[in-house]
């Protein structure tokens, strides 16, 4: 985390001095998903409304189904509850082990892009905003 | 890797397809602006939290107070469809992240590089990361107020573009500006797209 302004006798206080809980005690130390490799704009949608009964979640677990109510991206997911990617990424591994998210991956896009209908009905939804 | 979901529960309707747009460019020349202009939301903003060992330059044995480095991205929405997404990120600004540039530009199916006429070369490394890599980009002068007007052949020629490559004039700030850069990127990215199917057959 990066102290805002150029002062050097800033002092780190509240968001500058970073998160309270580490990202890692978030995760209890796991740097990689138990499962998938979620990009970051895969979409991840809850197949629950409410997961709050389900043991050996954490708080987080708990915030991303309640945000996956409606579809999220994992960068939204991240963005949105101030967490990081990666720690977003093993918290989604956790709940898909678990069934409790669903996960569309994009489509793999060097080699094979989407087809032409893809492009067409970008430009047609762009023009029609 | 279009590996749609096979197990979903009954009733879930089928999660939209994704896609992704970068905007890239020097610092300050607008790529959270332009991000913002087009977004159905405020720009968000993600982290990702780096150890120094992954940027590859720092040996970090002995070093105490060293453990990581945080890149943020802002980047925004536009729902298409009910089967379509369309995100855009503003790629990190600084040069030493460009792994954090190989993870975004995977899968992209494009980029606009904004340059600001009174710092061109600001633009270059852009313009070089994705000529390199092969993604279809559009080149899209961010019309300052103040800042001396080009023509846009002067603005190709000095960049050394592929004749090919669009350069459009924008106004970042503007929805109906930034969406038509959006648009042109599109349809460049198609023709690309084209010309490289017909060269393999």
């Amino acid at each position: 985390m990066t102290v805002q302004g150029d002062s050097a006798e800033q002092e780190w206080v509240d968001d500058h001095a970073g998160p309270v809980v580490r990202p890692y005690a978030v995760t209890r130390g796991r740097a990689r998903p138990v499962t998938g490799t979620f990009d970051l704009i895969s979409l991840v949608m809850a197949t629950r409304a409410d997961v709050a009964s389900e043991s050996g979640l954490g708080p987080e677990h708990v915030a991303i189904v309640g945000l996956c109510q409606r579809m999220q991206s994992v960068a939204e997911i991240a963005a949105h509850l101030d967490l990081p990617v990666g720690t977003v990424r093993v918290l989604l591994g956790d709940l898909v082990a678990r069934n409790l998210v669903q996960v569309r991956e994009p489509r793999a896009t060097t080699a094979g892009l989407p087809d032409d209908s893809v492009f067409e009905a970008v430009i047609n939804g762009l023009r029609a905003l | 890797m279009d590996f749609g979901p096979s197990e979903r529960p009954a009733g879930v309707a089928p999660l939209p397809t994704a896609i992704k747009i970068l905007i890239a460019g020097g610092f300050g020349v607008g790529k959270t602006t332009m991000v913002g202009a087009v977004s159905e939301t405020r720009p968000l903003r993600t982290e990702e939290v780096l150890t120094e060992t992954g940027v590859g330059i720092d040996d970090l044995s002995g070093v105490e107070e060293k453990g990581t480095t945080t890149v943020a991205m802002d980047f925004g929405r536009i729902t298409i469809s009910d089967d379509l997404v369309l995100y855009v990120f503003g790629t990190p600004g600084q040069d030493r992240f460009w792994f954090v540039w190989d993870e975004l530009a995977l899968g992209a199916i494009g980029a606009v590089v904004l340059a600001d006429t009174r710092r061109l070369a600001d633009c270059f490394p852009s313009i070089d990361y994705f000529e390199g890599r092969g993604t279809p980009f559009v080149v899209a002068v961010n019309c300052f107020e103040g800042a001396r007007q080009h023509r846009l052949d002067e603005v190709q020629a000095a960049l050394n573009l592929d004749p090919g490559v669009p350069v459009v004039l924008c106004d970042a700030r503007q929805r109906e500006s930034s969406k038509e850069v959006l648009i042109t990127l599109l349809e460049h990215a198609m023709k690309t797209r084209e010309a490289r199917r017909r060269a393999v057959d």
